[in-house]
């Protein structure tokens, strides 16, 4: 437990990671995440922990790779084209089982883009992301408070299941103050056990070995099969979402992360005008609240998925809803941010549609 | 039977997949034989490349991670940090080192790295196939310079050794070779040093070891020794390029 602190998103979230028991960092400068290295910069001596900026994405990646490996708990963040550089590292961290962690402060694409909020890089996020069949578990912060408490849970996720865990955020919460406390106590990392599989001294055990590659014939689908059996316990575990207003709603909004604040906007004028209007945010993008939105789509007449990029949440919730409701969209992409208005707007044109008084387009 | 030079206790008993003639089994245990005389074998972490040596997280009897191509030096310098009592090494082929990897391979020099790097330079790419090597001679044929090496088309091959030396961060950097029992035992001594240097605190240290390669050149085990004698040493003289006893840049051309 502590105080309450003013803090910017970015510096919230580094300083969740060392609170968290982080002791190594290595990244690249990117606008908008620069805040995050340059406080790890000083944080991390602090606390006798490593901090590295290094040439480029592609080699911060590889060091976590090898710091990951020694068993300690580790960190590096970027935004989207540096988080398109390290895919294949995280691939190789993913296929080597290391419970990397990383926060994408997602920008503008593609290519150079913009240095604004966006929400483009869902797919990238919760497909996994670089080759290979794999997962990342990704949380999706709406607030600078969550931005520094997540990073706990995703160091545990990671390691009970051996997976990279990242935090899906914004250039909006990477830049934005809020007030936040942190609600966990502070983990000393000494207090953590060591994992089986470390790297360090082989005195007196077998050696050991990290490494993503089988090429005995068979051997890497039988370990790639063993992994799908974590994802899928990922998947009925570890999913976590906010309903809100959700049990009358005869339209339910579907947003993450910085669209799901401006939803927020829109769900409050609904219901002032006794519109029927529900929201269900996913705060886990992976594993998905599939379950929970096909519940939801056995009492509702429809969904409006918003999300700051072209349409791609949609098809999550479209897969989920398997065709039971119509799953409408309100997309904007590249740096734009949606207003409450603009949704508010959307959703008396849904609500008037799904009446019949005039057809859907 | 009294056994004089038994296999280095930091070498795994398995089969070597690597082919006649090939260098790496003669690197593995020259590596081998530095961690069993330095005593460090048990808090030593070795970083396996891709290409032929992949497979050498098998044959080094130390924890070993393997990693992406080019990447050796970034693990390395992962792991070295999280655990400076550790003693760490990278073994790297041309293509990893000089081409994909050049960006760490620098960086690393750069930062002064307390690390160990065994870059082997055959002048081709093995496991792909006989490709272009960043150091591959002038004229020299590949796969994908069918007609040799051409200066227009492809550009010149990189010397690692004079590039680093350029580098304030580079400790040590030395390019000895493989081709005859002599240059062996003194590839021997370089490959020593550069992990007594990490035990003393030292940093950065490479050491080059111009290898062979007789299967993708299409040639005998003794060609190739005779092509490392012939055509690689005029391209890549052996010597000392940086932290030679006395400070002094010490190349023999032997």
């Amino acid at each position: 437990m502590s105080e309450k602190l003013l803090m910017k998103g970015n510096e919230a979230f580094a300083e969740g990671t060392v609170r968290a028991g982080c002791r190594f960092f290595a990244g690249y400068p990117i606008t908008p995440q620069n805040e995050v290295p340059e406080y790890m910069s000083w944080r991390l001596p602090e606390v006798g922990g490593s901090f590295i900026q290094a040439e480029s994405e592609v080699a911060a990646i590889n060091m976590l790779y090898g710091a990951a490996a020694t068993g300690i708990r580790t960190m590096t963040s970027s935004s989207s084209p540096g988080i398109s550089l390290k895919q294949e590292g995280i691939s190789y961290c993913a296929g080597a089982d290391l419970p990397i962690f990383y926060a994408n402060v997602a920008r503008g694409g593609p290519g150079l883009g913009n240095i604004a909020g966006a929400q483009g890089d869902y797919f990238q996020s919760v497909r996994g992301g670089g080759h290979g069949d794999y997962r990342v578990f990704v949380m999706a912060p709406d607030s600078v408070s969550e931005m520094g408490n997540f990073p706990l849970h995703c160091y545990e996720v990671a390691e009970k299941y051996r997976v990279p865990a990242m935090i899906l955020a914004d250039g909006i919460l990477g830049q934005m103050m809020e007030p936040l406390e942190f609600k966990f106590e502070t983990v000393d990392p000494k207090s953590l056990k060591t994992p089986p599989w470390a790297l360090g001294d082989c005195t007196g055990r077998k050696k050991r070995i990290v490494r993503s590659y089988d090429l005995s014939e068979g051997a890497l689908e039988i370990m790639t099969l063993n992994r799908a059996k974590r994802y899928k316990e990922i998947e009925e575990k570890e999913v976590l979402f906010e309903a809100r207003s959700c049990e009358d709603a005869e339209l339910i909004l579907v947003a993450y992360g910085t669209s799901a604040r401006a939803s927020t906007a829109a769900l409050k004028m609904a219901r002032a005008q006794g519109l029927k209007v529900g929201l269900l945010r996913p705060i886990t993008l992976w594993p998905f609240p599939k379950k929970k939105i096909q519940e939801l789509a056995a009492k509702t007449s429809s969904f409006l998925v918003v999300e700051m990029s072209l349409g791609q949440l949609v098809d999550d919730v479209r897969l989920a809803v398997d065709g039971r409701v119509p799953v409408h969209l309100h997309a904007r992409p590249s740096g734009a941010v949606p207003t409450g208005e603009e949704i508010f707007a959307q959703i008396q044109e849904e609500l008037k549609a799904q009446k019949g008084e005039y057809v859907c387009y | 039977m009294l056994l004089i030079n038994p296999r280095p206790e930091s070498l795994v008993d398995v089969k070597m997949h690597y082919c006649p003639g090939c260098g790496h089994g003669v690197a593995h245990r020259l590596v081998a034989e530095a961690m069993d005389e330095l005593g460090i074998r048990e808090r030593t972490i070795g970083v396996a490349p891709v290409g032929c040596a992949v497979f050498s997280d098998d044959y080094f009897n130390c924890d070993m991670i393997q990693g992406a191509h080019g990447r050796g030096p970034a693990i390395a310098t992962g792991l070295k940090r999280t655990r400076p009592d550790c003693i760490v090494f990278s073994y790297q082929g041309d293509g990893d080192l000089a081409s994909i990897g050049m960006g760490e391979t620098i960086h690393s020099a750069a930062r002064g790295e307390n690390i160990t790097i065994i870059f082997i330079n055959n002048a081709t790419y093995g496991m792909t196939g006989g490709q272009m090597a960043p150091t591959t001679l002038m004229g020299q044929k590949a796969s994908t310079c069918p007609l040799g090496r051409d200066p227009q088309v492809n550009g010149y091959p990189i010397k690692v050794c004079e590039l680093l030396a350029q580098l304030e961060g580079a400790r040590y950097l030395e390019r000895v070779s493989l081709h005859t029992a002599a240059h062996v035992i003194k590839a021997k001594k370089a490959v020593k040093k550069a992990f007594q240097n990490q035990v003393d605190g030292k940093g950065f240290s490479l050491v080059e070891i111009l290898s062979t390669c007789p299967t993708n050149m299409g040639i005998s085990p003794l060609e190739a020794t005779k092509f490392i004698a012939d055509k690689m040493l005029a391209q890549y003289p052996l010597g000392v390029y940086k932290g030679a006893e006395g400070g002094k840049i010490d190349v023999s051309r032997n």
